[in-house]
């Protein structure tokens, strides 16, 4: 099979929906106690029925994610080039419609906001922008990435998907991983909430992943944006991508990010709502079924609920983060892409994961390799 | 009774080699590795600054005793694992490099082939080459040809805890081996090191089990005394195991008196 569209067309959303409503404690138990947990054992692990066991799921989590990764946190931040977007998403602050000015950072001030970056002791950084294919085109993320490769061991992006030829430009260039979620599976709520702009393609987004292993990238990032649609069935097919992409592209790492919409004014209401209890189960099932995937949490969480997060699976977080273009020093008063939840310094973040015997790891990556 | 271990005509007193990563302190880290009395420490390179002489990995192993063994952990392939190590003699001053060619990042096992293609062109270039390998008899001698110092078979994949789940083929490796033999990945606990010892492994390396443990510091005395008791087992000669009954006073001794 050469792409995950081929995959996805032999699921029906609904027959997942109920296959997980369906599981059964002994389903669940028997998800806990297998040897090598299956996308059947996921299922069981988030289902309504697993809400029981989230203790046990916890330890476990807990136990799998210190053996593998050890007494460690790597640390990353964004850094916002653009909010130029010709996309319409129901959910984003950067939506087209928004009346909201728009900046493109120039070479000067990337530069500016990654030396306050580096003073922060960061080494790992994601580049984020809207969809602004004239103005924040391959060229523009090309030559961005030049300008900050000699400063950082590893650069990510999460920015509109490419073509495979572009990813293959950007790669030779500095380019790590690329983060792009799918924001839900559910073809026709996916219509709902892009509407209008490249986003609206379903399938050239949801087959990005596989042109970006085909380009060799190190790392690919997945998700699905928390809330759109039922998060279990949502996050059912994000393990769906991810198993197919592991065994189709056995030498590329991968990573989970849980965005989770939240309800505030103003915003788009989630339609159905994920409880702090339900992000923690599904982080335990991730890494119960996948013990080598990489769990990413932003500071959209609060910090509380982060620094419980930091024991029970995760293992890539950001800190003090900015979600405007230039909101670290250039402008930091332009309006942010959403709400900032855990607004504490990196010192502070870095200091709480040392008093709870963690390690932030700055640097795990040569960027001369 | 001479229990050193003799790599590329370095002798080192201790024959537990650690590792630097999954600590949950760069203090930690140091304390456990001096509690294992291990002279020969590895370090992957992308962890470390190469740039800032403050590297708080690097700091912590700055002790007469300890020489560094960088590793070229995250390269994909051969190619990739020559520039890594041409980077590490730059930076760290050592051409010794543990050759870790593990394409698959899911349970990091190495890649055979890119393995040995990268310990010809590194002998070629002056290195002391350790390569982390499957515990494949056949491979050890080829990588022996190419003129690699020494091989680091698998007990069982790395971060695992497993033990010796390869045992029958170390057996072999270690039977046939012109070079020192040090079973690396797999090792949980002090018995599965003693035992490497026992059936005459040179050394073991072991990071993890020491690094996760509750106490990484009681973990390392652990495993150096289960190193040292294993090597000593050995070279005592380990009576034999047998299902039959070895009786002390023979049964039949009646027909030649």
């Amino acid at each position: 099979m050469s792409n995950f569209k081929s995959v996805l067309e032999q699921y029906h959303w609904d027959n997942q929906y109920s296959g997980i409503q369906q599981k059964t404690a002994l389903d669940v138990e028997a998800a806990l106690e297998a040897k090598q947990a299956d996308l059947e054992d996921f299922k069981a692990l988030i289902s309504p029925k697993a809400k029981a066991y989230l203790e046990p799921m916890a330890q476990k989590s807990r136990l799998l994610t210190r053996n593998r990764f050890g007494n460690t946190m790597q640390m990353y931040a964004p850094l916002y080039l653009s909010n130029e977007c010709q996309n319409i998403c129901t959910y984003c602050g950067f939506s087209l419609t928004n009346k909201i000015p728009r900046r493109t950072l120039t070479d000067q001030e990337i530069l500016k906001e990654a030396t306050f970056l580096k003073n922060k002791g960061y080494q790992h950084i994601l580049l984020v922008t809207g969809e602004a294919n004239q103005t924040v085109g391959v060229n523009y993320l090309n030559n961005a990435i030049g300008l900050l490769q000699p400063h950082f061991a590893n650069i990510s992006m999460e920015v509109q998907p490419l073509d495979q030829e572009d990813y293959e430009r950007l790669i030779p260039q500095g380019l790590y991983a690329t983060l792009v979620y799918q924001e839900t599976y559910h073809r026709e709520t996916y219509k709902t909430h892009h509407p209008k702009g490249k986003k609206s393609n379903f399938d050239y987004r949801l087959e990005t992943p596989d042109r970006l292993a085909k380009a060799g990238i190190h790392k690919i990032g997945i998700g699905a944006l928390l809330g759109l649609e039922d998060w279990r069935t949502d996050s059912f097919f994000t393990a769906l991508h991810l198993s197919y992409l592991q065994k189709t592209y056995w030498k590329t790492r991968y990573s989970i990010s849980f965005p989770r919409l939240r309800p505030f004014s103003g915003g788009l209401h989630p339609k159905v709502e994920m409880t702090d209890a339900d992000l923690l189960q599904l982080i335990c099932a991730y890494r119960i079924v996948f013990e080598d995937v990489e769990l990413s949490i932003s500071t959209r969480e609060q910090a509380q609920f982060r620094d419980q997060l930091a024991h029970l699976g995760i293992t890539s977080m950001s800190a003090e983060s900015k979600t405007n273009p230039g909101g670290y020093v250039v402008d930091p008063q332009s309006l942010e892409q959403f709400d900032i939840s855990d607004e504490r310094s990196t010192e502070s973040i870095a200091q709480m994961l040392k008093n709870n015997g963690i390690e932030p790891v700055w640097k795990d990556w040569e960027q001369l390799l | 009774m001479n229990t050193e271990l003799t790599i590329a005509g370095k002798t080192f007193q201790s024959r537990l080699l650690t590792g630097t990563g999954k600590f949950s302190s760069s203090t930690v880290m140091e304390e456990a590795i001096l509690a294992s009395e291990s002279e020969l420490v590895t370090v992957a390179l992308k962890r470390v600054n190469l740039d800032n002489d403050q590297d708080s990995i690097l700091q912590g192993l700055q002790h007469h005793h300890i020489s560094l063994l960088p590793n070229t952990s995250g390269v994909r392939d051969a190619e990739e694992a020559i520039f890594a190590a041409q980077m590490a003699r730059e930076a760290l001053g050592t051409n010794w490099i543990k050759v870790e060619i593990h394409p698959d990042p899911k349970y990091l096992l190495p890649d055979p082939i890119e393995t040995l293609k990268a310990c010809e062109a590194l002998v070629k270039l002056g290195f002391i080459v350790m390569p982390y390998i499957h515990a494949d008899p056949v491979l050890c001698k080829r990588l022996e040809d190419v003129g690699a110092q020494c091989v680091m078979p698998l007990g069982a994949p790395i971060g695992t805890n497993k033990g010796l789940k390869t045992l029958d083929f170390l057996e072999i490796i270690i039977q046939q081996s012109k070079v020192p033999v040090i079973v690396d990945a797999g090792i949980g606990s002090p018995s599965h090191a003693c035992w490497a010892m026992e059936i005459g492994a040179d050394a073991v390396l072991v990071n993890t089990a020491i690094a996760v443990s509750k106490n990484p510091v009681e973990m390392a005395k652990a495993f150096k005394i289960a190193v040292e008791a294993g090597r000593m087992g050995y070279q005592a000669k380990l009576a034999k195991t047998t299902n039959t009954p070895q009786a002390s006073s023979p049964l039949t001794k009646f027909l030649y008196e």
